[in-house]
Order: C-alpha cells, then structure tokens, then sequence
C-alpha cells in the first residue's frame, strides 16, 4: 500500500482509516499512529495485547536476570533460560520443571493464575494417584454441572466416575 | 484434487451458514493443543522427534472411533497448491506449511475425521492440534467435539501433563487447558457507528483478544474480526467456552443494534453504500482480494438487513474462500499473477453472483418501508 498522509498533521504514515457517518454523511479519515490515539482511536494491532516476548522483556526489565538464570539450561532439550526469553518458546515438556524458579512469575502475569483447573488427563496405564486426580477432577466437574442444572452433563460425569471407580 | 474428496464436504461445511447467527458470525473454532512426552516442542524438534509423534499419532488414529476412517494428508507428500488451498480453507495454519518458498517441515500432517467435524494438527508449534471448525455461533458445540476426541486421544498417547500446570505446551500463553475459542465476526455496524474501539477495548477487559483480518497495511478488511479467550489458566474449560459465548452473544446484540441506528439515522447513505457495494461486485473486471473483502462487507451487510433480498450468506460465504490465491490458480489450472488473479476473481464473483445472487433492484420495494428511489 503506498504511504498515506495523515489528515490531520500531514506525516506521511497514516495507519488508521476510520470511516464514520455523521447526519447521513460518510467520511474516511487517514490519520497517523500518533493523532488516532491523541484522538482516543487505535489502530487494532496496537490495542492487541502485548506479545509474551514483550511480557518477558518487561518482567526481566524490572527485575534483571543474573547470568545464572539467564544461562540456567534444560536437561532434556539444552534450552537456555535466555533462549526462552527471545523465542517466547518453551522446548519440551521438561522446561517446565527445569525453568520451575521463574514460570510461575510469567505464567501469573500472562494468564493471572499458575494453577490448572480444567481436565485432569488420565494417562494410558494410570497410577493410583493418577486415577485419584482423575476422579477428584470428574468429581468437581459434577459439582458444577449440577450446579448450573446440565443435567445431561451430570450424567455422563456419572458414568465415568461409576466406571473408574474402584468396585 | 483427490485430497479434497476423501475430506468429508471437503472441509468447507463451516461456509453453509447454517449455525446460529450465521450472518454476523461465519465461523465458531475450538482448539485444544497437546504434546507427547519425551519429545522436543515445534520449534526445537528434531526429525525424528517429528517422525516418533506422527507414527504414535498414526497408531493412535486405529482405536479412535472419532479418527478411526479418516483421512491423513502429510504436508511434504502434497503439491504446494493443494497445501495452500488447506490453509485457504483454514484446514491447516501458516505454521503447520513452514516458510514460504521451502518445502514443509518432516511429519507435518492433518487428520479429518470422517464421523465428526473435527481434525487434528500433528507437528505444528505443538505436536498435536486437536480442532473443529463449525458454520455460525457453536463454541459448546466445538468445544464438546474437541473435548471427546481428545479423551480418545488421551488414552492412547502419553500426553506433557503437569499437576499444577495442567497441559503443557511449546508457548506459555497456552498453557494449562490448552484450549483456545474463537469465533469469526462481521461487525460493520459497530465499525461504521464508531462504537467499534470502546467495544474491542471492553472485550481486552474481560479477558478476550481479538485480532482484524489484516490486509496489507495495519488496516482492518471487511469489517471482520476473530475473537478469543485470551488466558488459558487457571479456569475450567466450560468457563472460558461459556465465558466467550456469553460476551460474544452481547456484542451480536450491540452489532444489531448499530446496524438499527444506521438504519434509522443514515438509511440513504447505508442502502447506496450496500447497493454501490453489489454494483461493483457484479460488474467489476478486476479486484484485489482485500476490495473484494470490503465490498462484501458491504453486501453482507445489505443481505443481513435485507435490503439485498435473496441473497444468501452462503454464497458470500463462498465467494470469500474461491477468490484466494491457491483457489483461483486450481480453477485456472496454473499459478496466476497478480493482475491475472485480480481478473479471475472478478470473473468468479460476477459467476457466481449471475447464477445464485441475482439482486433486482426493484425487489426492494417489497420491502414496504424501503425509500422510494426509483423513477
């Protein structure tokens, strides 16, 4: 697309074409990053929420990385620390653990939580506490099914509970 | 196009406009992201690392009832073209293709299920992408066809789990329930009311994100927008589906009423934008895909309001999805140029609007309240 003047202060970078109808009139404005937001508009990816190798930049901003962290590395997959903060990537399940000092911080801050709630995965050859996680997550999905009166829900989660449940 | 006839409605049930709200929301995706343990993510795994999860993956498919039957398309063994229609027919992301110009990464695949609308992504940023893709406003419907594939799945695979993380995946944002919704709106009431802003700024607020079908500026096309849940922590799966299907439903109802408001205080300026918009697309000799985009917005909006009578979502449904690059270079058979393309879809869409969108002018009429403009 060629470069746009702004409307409004004649740059020549205009991102935001607004078009509005006022007293059955339809206008386009063109109108630069800067005046659209001195205008109370935005373009749509700036109002997009930051990008999690934005989040982490900021995070490590304020809070610097030593060089241990920064170089701390994960056993299974040599995934630095530093790495991570670049590609906003983790590289196997086992980051997660190996990076356990410094996830919660950016998983509180991305998702306002660092604790799943959903779905409790039952593996293929479960253990017993696996079976037990289970069955507590099924448990609490009734209790809301219930809840919100899903009885058709309720019942499937029945079902399963009834055939996971030790006889 | 063999790949395309072993596809049930060869992956474009989600065009038939057949769901709830079907004019304001194309399209309702459930996505949940899965990896097997022992194995490298997306971006760090190795060939055989890829290779390992797509032969689990295979095995697995044998005792799914849901993929049991169905059809799997390995990325390196299609010619580009088709790979391209796939991601056209938003089958497949960019991801899953690779980088432009270079062949797709080793054991990149998708799996269509043949009993439900659902299929499943192996090798992309995480091994497994388990969607359905469904016509009109079905996000509990999408989410409970994700949802009993992946207990399929679960059984079978040995899935990255994390006690107090829940699924793990390649990039923290998905962490957790793994679970993405998003559903694919057409907003022009909103946009040309100027409400727009306040409402996508109210959605960031309550824990959604939205993303503009972008053109080639920063501009949004068509007036269309995907909205999703942002987080993916710390709530149950029916929360954050019942969640985005709740606010969604309130900005349809704001949709409809902007789109009221222009009725009520810009009908003149409304009907000649929808009608300059129906003229344009039915005698134009060339047009790019993003004018394309706008004049249908247009139209699908005069269709909506009824101000385009006869005309049928569907057909503007389609009339997005033929006019991409890979479909018109398949109906053309060869690559197009731009100029070419530009011309092929112009001649596709005054096609298409001849045989199933003949708007006359004159039905408007019928409409009882409609202005009289005609001589």
């Amino acid at each position: 697309m060629a470069d746009m003047v702004c409307d409004n202060c004649g740059s020549t970078d205009a991102v935001v074409h607004l078009t509005q109808i006022v007293n059955n009139q339809m206008s386009t404005h063109h109108l630069c990053e800067r005046c659209a937001a001195e205008k109370g508009l935005e373009s749509a990816p700036q109002m997009a929420n930051l990008p999690l190798i934005d989040v982490i930049a900021q995070m490590t901003e304020e809070a610097p990385l030593d060089a241990a962290t920064a170089g701390a590395e994960c056993s299974f997959c040599g995934l630095t620390f530093g790495g991570f903060r670049e590609t906003g990537r983790l590289g196997c399940p086992q980051c997660y653990e190996a990076f356990a000092g410094h996830l919660p911080q950016i998983l509180r801050r991305i998702h306002g939580s660092v604790e799943h709630v959903g779905k409790v995965y039952l593996p293929p050859d479960p253990t017993a506490s696996e079976m037990e996680n289970r069955l507590e997550g099924l448990r609490r999905g009734l209790n809301r099914a219930v809840q919100s009166e899903d009885f058709e829900r309720a019942a499937e989660i029945r079902d399963e509970i009834r055939n996971l449940e030790p006889a | 196009m063999n790949e395309f006839e072993a596809i049930p409605d060869h992956g474009l049930s989600w065009l038939e406009a057949s769901g709830e709200h079907a004019d304001v929301v194309l399209s309702t995706r459930v996505r949940l992201a899965r990896n097997l343990q022992g194995h490298a993510f997306g971006l760090r795994a190795r060939v055989n690392d890829r290779e390992a999860v797509l032969r689990q993956f295979k095995d697995s498919t044998e005792r799914s009832t849901v993929l049991k039957g169905g059809t799997l398309l390995e990325m390196s063994s299609m010619a580009d073209r088709t790979r391209h229609i796939l991601l056209e027919r938003r089958l497949v992301t960019k991801d899953l293709l690779g980088e432009e110009g270079s062949e797709p990464a080793h054991g990149t695949a998708v799996h269509f299920s043949r009993v439900d609308p659902v299929s499943v992504m192996v090798n992309e940023e995480d091994h497994l992408r388990v969607q359905s893709l469904l016509s009109g406003l079905r996000i509990q419907e999408a989410w409970r066809i994700v949802d009993r594939l992946d207990e399929d799945l679960g059984r079978e695979l040995p899935f990255a789990y994390h006690n107090d993380f829940g699924y793990l995946t390649s990039c923290p944002t998905n962490v957790g329930s793994g679970l993405r919704a998003s559903v694919f709106m057409h907003l022009p009431g909103l946009v040309l009311t100027k409400e727009i802003g306040k409402a996508l700024r109210g959605l960031g607020e309550l824990g959604l994100t939205f993303r503009g079908l972008y053109g080639e500026g920063s501009e949004v096309v068509g007036n269309f927008f995907q909205v999703s849940n942002q987080t993916t922590l710390g709530r149950t799966e029916e929360d954050l589906v019942d969640h985005l299907d709740r606010i969604v439903r309130k900005v349809i109802e704001d949709e409809l009423h902007a789109r009221q408001i222009l009725l009520r205080d810009a009908r003149g300026v409304t009907e000649d934008k929808i009608w300059r918009a129906y003229g344009l697309l039915r005698y134009a000799r060339a047009l790019s895909f993003e004018e394309l985009m706008n004049l249908l917005s247009g139209v699908r909006l005069g269709a909506s309001l009824k101000l385009l009578p006869g005309l049928r979502v569907y057909t503007l449904n389609k009339m997005m999805i033929f006019t991409q690059p890979a479909h018109l270079g398949q109906a053309a058979g060869r690559d197009l140029s731009s100029t070419e393309g530009d011309a092929h879809r112009a001649a596709y869409v005054r096609r298409i609007l001849a045989t199933e969108g003949d708007v006359k002018a004159d039905d408007t009429s019928s409409d009882g309240d409609a202005p009289s403009q005609q001589p």
